[in-house]
């Protein structure tokens, strides 16, 4: 196990810069530039900005001068906002959406995980529709029209709740994102988790513990569950950390201020610095959790060994 | 890594119940929530203090006014201005900020030597007087004594000498350089490429409250283009103290109605009353929230649920029913800013005046603002829009034929400029991709495919594709749309200019540029605006749609907002919340 994590660590490294070289080469190659405005400033503005973030030096030489201060833990400034650091935009961001993300997470195990179990159990009665019909809603239900959709019901309508903002993430700001990201993951984790209960269900050593006559829940619990959870997890590990770094919907919908909305108007600003520094951010936290993942998989499926 | 296994073996620990499991699935759950915790660990204290803040904004002091001092108006309790603002600034220093909702708030930040007044005219603000030379190259405006900086000290005429030279010191990098050398600040443009240091520049202090201002090119109309930001004052103390970090809440020194509270990217900015200001035993409204909403159905959610007083925009799908449902909020200010079409006149077919006088005569203009933008635009046949100040609007003859007599001159234009249905005309317009850009070149394009036959494509391209494409003259026909910077018709006709860096379809004509050049000097240079618009209504470089106006939402209780300011300045500090 330890080695098999000092070989991952070790092979992180060259893809991280692999990401950065790829994404640094696209991110030039995309027409226009950071200062392209609708208002064409003369050459010789245009010249001074472009020495004041470097952009006047050869390409090759910003490339060692940005792996060299990534190397540092240094981002860059960031060319839209021009009054922050990339590392101050991800560092005020990038908690909130987290913070978000990982509220939606447990719901998403909870809600998932719990009605694909029960969808399961009661295949094909009408816990399993409702369930399966809720899901399938759930699906394409995408947040982009679900988070709308609350705001006009609790905001708008009803007045519940507030329609967006943060304030230090007190729960009544922080509910309808939730519920907006997490829908989507619920019905996909309870469909996943429904057919491959249904599959682990119908396996011999199942068949024997019943012959054996152990009551039924403990057959779910001890021996089901946990063979039923591989194909979850696989599909959670990448998951979770598009949960952790926010959405741009959610973000521009409630005014989070979380990570997301930086990583679409960072490609449409050409933010250089900035869409490269989330890149990264999520490149190793992508490495991370494919890690915790096939750790996860030693544990639910005893055949794994590393 | 480790966490995990002891997480492991506490559940082995727990035997073979049935609970164990179910332990374990919980295991599992708080491992993966708190690893995602733990990677943000550092947030624990930041967020103790997000809470603070957030509640000193709810703890706005009382408002100091019962009823407003001269309407008698009853005043809200909390005079705390919610505005929505489109998105984030690109940055908060005058001299650096290029963007309308940067605009927004500097100006409720800082004041300049003038204002926009409620109608758009300038107005003194804290240069109480100006003249100027026989020859307009000597201007000499005398400031307030009691101008005061957020610090408590004062504002001088060298604050206004630091700020401007700020601007074109290639090292600060301003994307509004360029603006001091078009206001023909001496030595200006050689600052900026660098061949002169930057205290050469044409502004000294000729004591602590007279700023003279001398110019290399003659200009009447200086006062109105400082009231735009980037000829602001900079406050050396702090800039020179906190470097690139001044413009942040507790570092940043303005002088405006307003100081810097709080700033939460991507969710809100809050300004508070600045007790130094010259008139803050005036100002009504305690605190300004300006929050970032970029998708304008989000911003008109957040309106509708009662969060915003005012709105940035309105979406203009929803512009029909909000003219039903809410007349009395929806405001259509005058806006000078004019939308139309630039043609690429060096490239065929747009070689040939007649096909651009063609295009141009057949676009029905009164179904564009009836049906499409509906937030009544006035339809436009000449550049410079009307509510440009000082400036003789007249419009071309075509503008006062009917649409269908429009349509058979346009006819006409084509059959002389060789285009039959047999030898149908062809062309490109190329759009940015939005929703609105798109609904008019889809109509506009219908027009001339129904009334001349031409055969249009209509492409649109991603922001900065399009702009790169644009400005390297890799188009036939495409969108354009221009905002003035000031309230002087030159801000418009220098567009067209053969040296303008935004004259992206190549249209010269010397006569046009002399006009403009001579005008700049001319103490009524009216009769060289109307020349040179006569110009363009024969040359047709491009093809004007409309101009425009800023709608917006503005509650019913916000009173003072200025519905008839044509350049959208709007200072919070002239408005006030009532009771009900």
């Amino acid at each position: 196990m330890f080695s098999f994590i000092i070989r991952r660590l070790l092979v992180a490294v060259p893809t991280v810069l692999a990401l950065i070289t790829v994404s640094f080469v696209l991110m030039h190659a995309a027409p226009g530039g950071p200062f392209t405005n609708e208002r064409n400033v003369p050459e010789a503005v245009m010249e001074n900005i472009e020495a004041k973030y470097n952009l006047d030096k050869p390409l090759w030489q910003q490339y060692f001068i940005y792996v060299g201060n990534v190397a540092q833990g240094d981002l860059g400034p960031s060319f839209r906002y021009k009054d922050f650091t990339v590392n101050e935009l991800i560092e005020s961001s990038f908690p909130r959406s987290a913070y978000i993300g990982a509220w939606s997470f447990l719901f998403v195990m909870v809600f998932g995980v719990g009605l694909g179990v029960l969808a399961a159990l009661k295949q094909n009665r009408w816990p399993d529709s409702t369930v399966m019909t809720a899901a399938m809603t759930g699906v394409v239900f995408p947040n982009f029209v679900m988070a709308p959709l609350l705001v006009l019901l609790f905001a708008v309508t009803l007045r519940w709740l507030p329609a967006g903002g943060w304030e230090g993430g007190q729960v009544e700001y922080i509910v309808m994102p939730i519920i907006a990201m997490a829908t989507s993951y619920i019905a996909q984790v309870a469909r996943i988790t429904r057919s491959s209960m249904i599959e682990t269900l119908r396996s011999p050593f199942i068949r024997t513990a019943r012959a054996k006559g152990i009551p039924r829940y403990k057959i779910v619990l001890r021996h089901a569950l946990k063979p039923a959870l591989i194909p979850v997890v696989s599909y959670l590990g990448p998951a979770f950390v598009g949960i952790i770094t926010g959405s741009v919907i959610i973000d521009q919908v409630f005014s989070t201020g979380g990570i997301g909305q930086h990583f679409v108007n960072g490609a449409i600003n050409r933010d250089y610095s900035l869409i490269l520094g989330i890149t990264i951010l999520v490149g190793i936290l992508t490495i991370m959790f494919n890690a915790v993942v096939d750790i996860l998989y030693t544990w639910l499926d005893p055949r794994v060994r590393y | 890594m480790t966490l995990i296994n002891q997480q492991r073996k506490i559940v082995q620990r727990r035997g073979p119940s049935g609970s164990g499991i179910r332990h374990s699935v919980q295991g599992v759950v708080v491992l993966l929530v708190t690893l995602a915790l733990a990677a943000c660990s550092e947030e624990g204290e930041k967020k103790a203090g997000d809470e603070a803040l957030a509640a000193a904004d709810i703890r706005a002091p009382e408002a100091r006014f019962q009823e407003h001092p001269e309407s008698g108006e009853r005043l809200a309790r909390k005079q705390v201005l919610v505005r929505g603002n489109a998105s984030e600034p690109a940055s908060l220093d005058p001299q650096l900020v290029e963007d309308t909702v940067g605009g927004a708030i500097v100006v409720d930040l800082f004041e300049g030597l003038t204002r926009s007044g409620p109608d758009g005219d300038t107005e003194p603000a804290l240069a109480k007087s100006w003249v100027s030379s026989d020859n307009n190259l000597t201007w000499t405006f005398h400031l307030r004594e009691d101008g005061r900086w957020s610090d408590g000290t004062g504002v001088t005429a060298h604050d206004f000498v630091y700020g401007w030279r700020r601007a074109v010191d290639p090292k600060v990098g301003s994307n509004y350089a360029y603006y001091i050398e078009s206001a023909g600040v001496a030595n200006a443009g050689e600052i900026i490429a660098g061949e002169k240091p930057s205290e050469t520049l044409g502004v000294r202090a000729l004591d602590d409250f007279t700023l003279e201002v001398s110019l290399d090119q003659p200009i009447t109309y200086l006062p109105d283009m400082t009231v735009h930001y980037t000829m602001f004052p900079a406050p050396r103390q702090a800039i020179e103290a906190h470097g690139a970090d001044w413009t942040r809440p507790g570092n940043m020194v303005s002088n405006g109605a307003y100081l810097l509270h709080t700033w939460h990217l991507g969710e809100k900015l809050v300004a508070a009353r600045n007790p130094f200001y010259r008139e803050d035993d005036q100002t009504i409204i305690d605190r300004v929230v300006y929050v970032p909403i970029e998708s304008a159905s989000a911003e008109l959610q957040r309106y509708a649920s009662g969060e915003l007083h005012m709105t940035s925009t309105v979406p203009v799908s929803q512009m029909a029913r909000l003219k039903k449902e809410r007349p009395a909020e929806l405001v259509m200010a005058p806006s000078i800013a004019t939308y139309m079409y630039t043609f690429n006149v060096n490239r065929p077919p747009f070689d040939d005046v007649r096909v651009r006088r063609a295009l141009t005569y057949a676009i029905d203009r009164n179904i564009v603002v009836s049906y499409i933008t509906r937030g009544e635009q006035m339809p436009a046949f000449s550049l410079t829009p009307p509510y440009v100040s000082g400036f003789d609007f007249r419009q071309p003859e075509y503008a006062t034929w009917s649409q269908p007599e429009r349509d058979e001159a346009a006819r006409q234009e084509l059959r002389k400029a060789g285009y039959t249905d047999d030898n149908p005309l062809e062309f490109e317009l190329l759009y940015n991709t939005d929703e609105s850009h798109k609904a008019l070149a889809i109509v506009i394009s219908q027009m001339w495919k129904e009334k001349l036959g031409a055969s249009v494509t209509i492409s649109n391209l991603e922001w900065k594709t399009f702009l790169s494409q644009k400005q390297a003259g890799n188009f036939g026909m495409a969108r354009h749309g221009w905002k003035g910077d000031y309230n002087e018709a030159s801000t418009f006709l220098t567009l067209l200019t053969s040296d303008s860096g935004n004259n992206d379809g190549g249209w010269s004509n010397p006569e046009y540029d002399q006009l403009l050049l001579e005008a700049r000097s001319s103490k009524d240079p009216n009769p060289y605006y109307v020349r040179a618009e006569e110009i363009l209504w024969q040359e047709f470089p491009v093809a004007p749609v409309y101009f425009n106006t800023t709608v917006a939402l503005v509650s019913p209780m916000l009173k003072g907002y200025p519905e008839n300011n044509a350049r959208n300045i709007i200072y919070s500090k002239d408005m006030y919340i009532t009771a009900d």
